[in-house]
């Protein structure tokens, strides 16, 4: 199977904090990480690779540093990975960025054909998960999001099963490939890489591939191609301290009936 | 199997790094393993850079790596419980290239340090930890890392480890551990301030910076000292001292620096600033007599590990860099002929020993005793210098001669004439 | 008429370049350049620069007529563009349901969408598809729908993406709606995605406050992003419909208006089993799983002050009766008392319930960012200056084993009284 895994390097969000008084994003010292639900995408493709033998590629949009969280890849198990950096991607929207990395998928397709496309279920630091659905749309080939297994591969008949995790169940799914998945954190357990494949991971050298080499319209890349754009930037407001509901310690029952009188009136609970 | 490498240097501090970034020019193939998130990550100094001494390993270094603030005036404070007698050193030739010593962050500077090294052809691992030593025929001949097929095999290695010296001990090197009265145990906060306030509080002109050493109430009598270090936008403050004694006195290291930020001489100079960060560390202070043995079969230490640090002249950063250079040379030597036994690796000693690194160590190598065992260095001589001053300086209608008397008389009170002659005698010998 | 480049503010960065519609502006060495011939003054350069580095200028005292006859031209483009998107009419909400049981966000859009319809003047449209569901079209007028555009289809009955993608899309080109919401459940935001790309639009992810100006008629639509550290509000100017996905249980449900009634417009869509490369094998219901924590509604979670395993059954029965989930602070875990997939917090899973029973929990930050977000936190603590009561909405300060029961009884005795079990 030769599965091509999206990946983004992403600011660590549990640091991200905004200047309340300038409303800019304080990102000074704050790590650059590998998308968390990425690393489990990765993990699901290479236990693929070695259960039904192939190779995994991993494809990024980002700039130049993002070659780290390719070397991330490798250090899992990836075989290869390709950077799509450009100054012209700068300021891409979902659409855009849909657009970028399907043709880089498209590409590698083109030399060797791709089984499955697999991404983590959204980036932290966008929080859309637009760009998986996206990218299959483009490449013309079915989706199933929010994949908390893969069960089966039958390489005979192309099918894949999967369990997708919905609200409060979870929908057993067969579909034929190619096709894209997105996959939530309790698909897997990323393995801690052993020795060898650290030491591959920190020798390797992506492929770079630019707007010119890929052939891409200026017009769907870019601030040019995203539809949507950024009018306001501003701090979240702070949760402030609430009410102390009286006669806790010697009247409990009379507390609870408020308290309880209280969540039912602002119909939190009835909202069913 | 893993491939085999000329050098494995375990640790990226600023040892580790010097010595790989020295192997890898030379053409050796080097790996460098990190437990730590990146290099710097796991590293505590007050601290102070010097710059000739990193230079020997990254000429020009000032010009591009990520230091705070240069130094133009190091300040010493004798301090009693609210007063301080101070001395300084202020020079404007030091506020010009290349300049004589900088403070520095060590998450920034060791992480710079490292991409140096990287960049020059180490083969950095990092969240790493090394767990043991491999050893074949009573040598040395690889490590034993904690990941999966996680051994990896070299002709030389070198534990830059640091003061945590657990490898050094396993590999027979230091025969009786570590003892309590060979560490120090020191604690830091980072406080924020804006620029222009420290430039203001402490007499400088933008990117310069100060430091103070501070000697007496700071350690509450223990053998140590406190220290403020001026950054770019915060202030170092800390203090640590002798392990053994706190263990004795029942005192934790975070008492001793909330009451050295609270000593009326320091408190404002911290004033509106904010903690942005809280660390600790543990540092070599045994000297000489703690060094271990340093090299074997297949095996060199270099740095903390290895009890690199004088503590009276704040040196240890610099002690580390060099003798991780002074290691690389001789692998590098060793290479050439193809032997890495002890006898090739010798000849490290011998370069340390006609160095400042071994001289120096030698030179202070009773102080520390002498002043584990002789307290009132830290304790009552600060006071009767801060008495004395303050006698001195106090302008009442007592004539001169009977002021110089009670300072005499208050100073023999507490420690006899006789005593104070040996003190001075001894305190002149132990520091050569 | 021309933008003016401030070539001391300008940083020579390009994005304005990006920005200009018009291909007016260029980098020319370290300043940007305005082409005058090219530029309309529509001033998204102006917005975008993050130098401040240029600014709408006066209108010259005098123009040639060649000025003049460029100017009109590039104003006609503008009014080009303002043209197309005038054809765009209706604010569309996606009808979610799933066996016929509708997800209620799709009433609580319906309420959201009559409020901008009405600031607008345009009309409120339910999309609604699936197998046998056009009984649904009637709940849709009374929650204030004025029309819907109902789709039949037995291939329809199970969500599947692409033929559902496929039906939304024609029925976009066809109707051309201005706005187009989805409510950002699993199923939503699975599909919102696969329509904006066909549309070649703009889709926002996850809304928490929607506005529209009533000038532009442009849809501001904010939400959080980097993990919930900033909000952001995102506008779609030039491509439609203006789509996005909206938080559940943020916007309120309307009243419900029976015996209310509207349009039914019936589509016929042309799907083939072929085409459709997905089935669905089984539905595994899971009710009250902690796999399903990081969506549960309401959770009750228990901490280090309930002390032993066995008091646990309190907890559960509050939990039971609001038809909850339990949850774990760490020490709880780490006591035993509960599997770390039960565990809230830093190293634990993230949760936004509606409501968060936090019961012998003191409210270490570590605990904090695993729920700071539910919309309301309810503490319980023996211990009155622990800094959970700092941020909780409401607290109450005794023994949880006297007022967890007591809470579990009146809310037995309210719910039912309610008929709402």
């Amino acid at each position: 199977m030769h599965i091509v895994v999206c990946v983004k390097q992403v600011p660590d969000t549990t640091e991200v904090r905004v200047d309340p008084e300038t409303n800019t994003l304080i990102r000074e010292g704050v790590p650059s990480i590998i998308n968390p639900y990425d690393a489990h995408a990765v993990e699901a493709a290479v236990s693929l690779k070695e259960k039904y033998g192939g190779k995994v590629t991993v494809i990024s949009m980002g700039p130049p540093q993002a070659e780290e969280v390719m070397r991330r890849s490798i250090a899992i198990g990836a075989d290869e990975g390709i950077l799509l950096s450009d100054r012209n991607f700068a300021g891409s929207d979902t659409l855009a960025t849909s657009y970028i990395l399907a043709q880089g998928i498209q590409r590698v397709s083109d030399k060797e054909p791709v089984d499955l496309v697999l991404c983590g279920k959204q980036a932290i630091d966008g929080d859309t998960a637009q760009v998986g659905p996206g990218i299959a749309v483009r490449l013309n080939i079915p989706q199933l999001t929010y994949v908390m297994e893969i069960e089966e591969v039958d390489l005979e008949s192309k099918e894949i099963i999967v369990h997708r995790k919905l609200e409060d169940k979870k929908v057993r799914v067969a579909c034929r490939f190619p096709a894209l998945l997105t996959v939530v954190r309790d698909i897997n357990e990323i393995r801690y890489s052993s020795l060898p494949d650290l030491i591959k991971s920190a020798r390797y050298k992506p492929k770079l591939w630019t707007q010119k080499e890929l052939g891409l319209d200026l017009q769907q890349i870019g601030l040019k191609g995203s539809p949507t754009s950024v009018s306001k930037i501003f701090a979240p407001p702070q949760r402030s301290e609430g009410e102390i509901i009286p006669g806790g310690q010697d009247n409990p029952n009379e507390a609870a009936k408020v308290l309880v009188q209280k969540l039912l009136s602002t119909k939190i609970i009835a909202n069913k | 199997m893993t491939e085999k490498f000329d050098v494995i240097v375990v640790g990226a501090g600023p040892a580790g790094i010097s010595t790989a970034l020295t192997t890898t020019k030379a053409g050796l193939n080097t790996i460098l393993i990190e437990r730590g998130d990146f290099p710097g990550s796991k590293n505590v100094m007050g601290g102070v850079l010097y710059r000739h001494p990193t230079e020997q390993i990254v000429p020009e270094f000032y010009k591009v790596a990520p230091l705070e603030r240069h130094i133009i005036e190091q300040r010493m404070w004798i301090l009693d419980e609210d007063s301080a007698v101070t001395l300084g050193y202020k020079a404007s030739r030091y506020g010009a290239e290349p300049y004589n010593a900088f403070t520095v962050l060590r998450a920034r500077f060791d992480r710079w340090l490292a991409t140096q090294a990287v960049e020059a052809g180490v083969l950095l691992i990092t969240e790493t930890v090394v767990e043991d030593l491999l050893i074949e025929n009573d040598r040395v001949v690889g490590v034993r890392t904690g990941r999966p097929d996680g051994d990896v095999y070299g002709n030389v290695v070198v534990l830059a480890e640091g003061v945590n010296s657990i490898l050094t001990q396993k590999a027979g090197l230091k025969k009786d551990g570590l003892k309590t009265t060979e560490l120090a145990v020191a604690v830091k906060e980072v406080i924020g301030l804006p620029k222009e306030k420290i430039e203001d509080r402490f007499n400088l002109e933008q990117g310069q910076g100060v430091t103070i050493e501070l000697v007496g109430d700071s350690t509450k009598g223990m053998v140590g000292t406190g220290f403020i270090y001026t950054n770019t936008d915060s202030i170092s403050v800390g203090v640590g001292a002798l392990l053994s004694q706190m263990v004795r006195k029942e005192i934790n290291p975070n008492e001793l620096l909330e009451h050295l930020k609270n000593h009326p001489m320091v408190r404002p100079l911290l004033e509106g600033g904010e903690t942005k960060e809280y660390l600790g560390h543990m540092i070599p202070e045994g000297g000489y007599h703690s060094i271990p043995k340093l090299y074997r079969d297949g095996l060199l230490v270099v740095g903390d590990a290895a009890q690199f640090v004088n503590g009276i002249h704040r040196e240890g950063s610099n002690m580390a860099m060099l003798s991780g250079k002074m290691a690389a040379e001789t692998i590098i030597d060793a290479h050439k002929m193809g032997e890495f036994d002890e006898r090739a690796l010798s000849h490290y000693e011998k370069t340390l020993e006609n160095s400042f690194i071994l001289k120096d160590l030698q030179k202070y190598q009773n102080a520390s005793e002498l002043f584990e065992t002789h307290d009132h260095f830290f304790s009552l001589y600060p006071q009767m210098i801060n008495k004395a001053a303050h006698e001195f300086t106090t302008i009442d209608s007592i004539p001169k001669k009977e002021k110089q008397n009670k300072i005499l008389k208050d100073i023999t009170a507490q420690r006899s004439k006789f005593k104070l002659i040996k003190d001075m005698y001894r305190g002149w010998r132990v520091m050569g | 008429m021309t933008v003016r480049v401030i070539e001391k503010n300008c940083i020579a960065c390009g994005l304005c370049v990006q920005a200009c519609p018009f291909e007016a502006l260029e980098v020319k060495g370290d300043v940007a350049v305005v082409d005058p011939d090219k530029c309309t003054n529509c001033g998204d350069c102006v917005e975008i620069c993050p130098a401040d580095a240029l600014a709408l200028d006066e209108p010259p005292k005098e123009m040639t007529k060649k000025e003049i006859k460029s100017v009109e031209d590039n104003e006609a483009a503008a009014k080009e563009i303002k043209k197309e998107l005038k054809e765009y009419n209706g604010i569309w909400i996606f009808i979610e349901q799933m066996d016929g049981k509708p997800a209620p966000v799709s009433w609580e859009l319906l309420g959201e969408g009559a409020r901008l319809a009405k600031q607008i003047d345009t009309e409120l449209v339910g999309v609604l598809i699936g197998d046998k569901v056009a009984s649904l079209a009637g709940e849709a007028f009374s929650y204030g729908a004025d029309k819907v555009y109902l789709v039949e289809n037995p291939l329809l009955k199970n969500y599947v993406t692409e033929p559902y993608t496929k039906v939304l899309v024609n029925l976009c080109k066809k109707y051309k709606p201005e706005i187009f919401l989805f409510g950002a459940t699993s199923l939503g935001r699975d599909i919102a995605g696969a329509v904006a790309t066909q549309l070649q639009t703009g889709l926002t992810a996850d809304c928490t406050e929607l506005t529209v100006d009533e000038s532009s008629r442009y849809l501001m639509q904010t939400r959080p992003a980097f993990g919930g550290n900033i909000m952001a509000t995102i506008v779609c100017r030039h491509r439609r419909p203006q789509m996005a996905t909206v938080r559940p249980r943020v916007m309120s449900m309307p009243e419900r208006q029976d015996g209310r009634t509207g349009e039914i417009i019936r589509e016929d869509m042309d799907l083939k089993q072929e085409e459709i490369l997905t089935r669905i094998i089984e539905v595994i219901e899971e009710k009250g799983s902690a796999v399903y924590l990081d969506k549960a509604e309401i959770i009750v979670a228990a901490g280090r002050g309930i002390g032993s395993k066995t008091n646990l059954k309190v907890i559960e029965e509050l939990s039971e009766v609001l038809g909850g989930t339990v949850a774990a602070s760490r020490a709880a875990v780490e006591a035993g008392w509960f599997e770390h997939t039960y565990q809230v917090g830093q190293t634990g899973v993230t949760v936004r319930p509606k409501v968060y029973f936090a019961v012998g929990i003191s409210g270490a930050i570590q605990h904090l960012v695993g729920m700071q977000t539910s919309d309301v936190i309810v503490a319980i603590n023996n211990d009155p200056d622990a800094p959970i009561f700092k941020f909780a909405t409401f607290g109450i300060v005794g023994d949880y084993a006297t007022v967890v029961p007591a809470l579990t009884g009146e809310f037995k005795k309210r719910l039912n009284e309610e008929g709402l079990r």
